[in-house]
């Protein structure tokens, strides 16, 4: 293969891999993160979740930290001393976190008459079943640690890497997962816009209604 | 037996800060979203044993906080009390401090609109009797020593079934609605000591 055909498909790859557009010449490589198209109308959630709030969570919020993600990193690259790209590093934390909470969660969610609310199989099912005794001991101390935030935040079902072992752990604001400790499988917006329009203050109701739009066969792909 | 705490009344009636915050907004945070904090805060303070208590205390303790100064520090555009003319005290103190009223409220939005989370924006005066602009994260309160002049309600709830996603809008519209004159009072030491078990508790 050519340096060039290599160049080109190495760059396919890292395009394919992460949403990252890889933009310009090979010795000056910007990435510019781009807005996910969602893999599901707007409307396809309902009733569980709004056409009106998916629209505005995808169309508006996320793309919010897209731009915003985009924005640091190019303040970053232009900061001339550390103590400005140092300043720069909790915008980046806060968008960069946005994009990539938000890029997981589209996917782990999906129509009912897909694969939303189908309960998981194989591996995953027994190693839930393991950890909480059944899917609905496991939805339960979810919901509970979900309904525990105190702010802004994300409930995520959680792979150990090291002991494969399954948690929930519980992140305020934009902060990911450590993904050098965890594998997410499932993530939960618990941010009030995911579900402020629908459910207003009971969001007790939004927590146990998004199990019917879970997608398990992507929480399955992940732990595997 | 520890005190119980109560939700406030409002001082006006639901839709009176319209058109810039409106009624279904200020009564569900009224009517359920404070009221839920002061629920969850004589729940923890009378289950003292539980694990989380503390932060319980904290978290609702705070929010019960916050919002009883947040609706005292907001009045309906129409009448005096939001006019900056009834705070000549605190308004000389803002020039002194940031140049000019307009620095302030640009100063004062971008704290705002930098809030990475839920939260609450202030002006407070610190010990040294200086004015300042703070944000605190969740319900944290303004720190120990200081006075909340007045706050601004950063949680998506304080806004989001009138202006979406679009927070600077609200925070452009709520200067339309400060209660100057509860500003002024608070200024001169009116509300020292306020909460002070509570406070502690936190
Ligand atoms: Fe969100
Ligand atoms: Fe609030």
């Amino acid at each position: 293969m050519s340096l060039a055909a290599s160049t080109r498909s190495t760059l396919a790859r890292a395009s394919k891999a992460s949403s990252i557009r890889a933009l310009g010449s090979l010795t000056a490589v910007r990435t510019n993160y781009t807005l996910p198209d969602l893999p599901y109308d707007f409307g396809a959630l309902e009733p569980h979740i709004s056409g009106q709030i998916m629209e505005i969570h995808h169309q508006k919020h996320h793309k919010t930290y897209v731009n915003g993600i985009n924005d640091a990193q190019e303040k970053f690259a232009a900061a001339s001393s550390p103590a400005e790209k140092v300043a720069l590093t909790s915008l980046i934390k806060f968008h960069g976190g946005g994009h990539i909470n938000h890029s997981l969660f589209w996917e782990n969610l999906s129509p009912t008459n897909k694969d939303g609310g189908a309960p998981p199989s194989g591996a995953l099912a027994k190693a839930i079943d393991d950890t909480w005794g059944n899917l609905d001991g496991f939805k339960g101390q979810m919901n509970t640690a979900l309904a525990g935030i105190q702010g802004s935040g994300w409930g995520w079902l959680v792979k150990d890497k090291s002991t494969n072992k399954l948690s929930i752990v519980t992140m305020p604001n934009q902060d990911p997962i450590n993904t050098s400790q965890y594998i997410p499988l499932v993530g939960i917006d618990a941010w009030e816009h995911a579900y402020y329009l629908q459910y207003q203050n009971v969001k007790a109701d939004y927590f146990k209604a998004i199990w019917n739009v879970i997608n398990w066969k992507t929480a399955e792909k992940r732990f595997a | 037996m520890a005190e119980t705490y109560t939700l406030p009344a409002l001082p006006y009636a639901y839709d009176a800060l319209e058109p810039y915050i409106s009624a279904q907004i200020m009564e569900l945070h009224h009517s359920k979203h404070h009221a839920t904090y002061v629920a969850n805060l004589n729940k923890a303070i009378s289950s003292p044993k539980a694990a989380n208590t503390q932060s319980m205390i904290h978290f609702n303790g705070g929010g019960h906080i916050n919002h009883s100064i947040f609706w005292k520090n907001l009045a309906p555009a129409s009448s005096e009390d939001a006019n900056t003319t009834s705070a000549p005290t605190l308004m000389q103190a803002i020039d002194a401090e940031f140049g000019s009223f307009g620095d302030f409220r640009s100063k004062f939005n971008a704290a705002l609109l930098g809030i990475q989370g839920s939260g609450w924006g202030w002006l407070i005066v610190k010990e040294d009797g200086n004015l300042d602009i703070i944000t605190t994260r969740d319900q944290d309160t303004v720190p120990a020593g200081t006075t909340a002049i007045f706050g601004v309600d950063m949680w998506e709830h304080a806004y989001y079934l009138q202006y979406l996603n679009g927070k600077a809008a609200y925070v452009e519209n709520i200067w339309n609605i400060i209660n100057w004159k509860y500003a002024e009072t608070r200024y001169k030491g009116e509300a020292d000591g306020e909460f002070k078990d509570l406070r502690a508790m936190l």
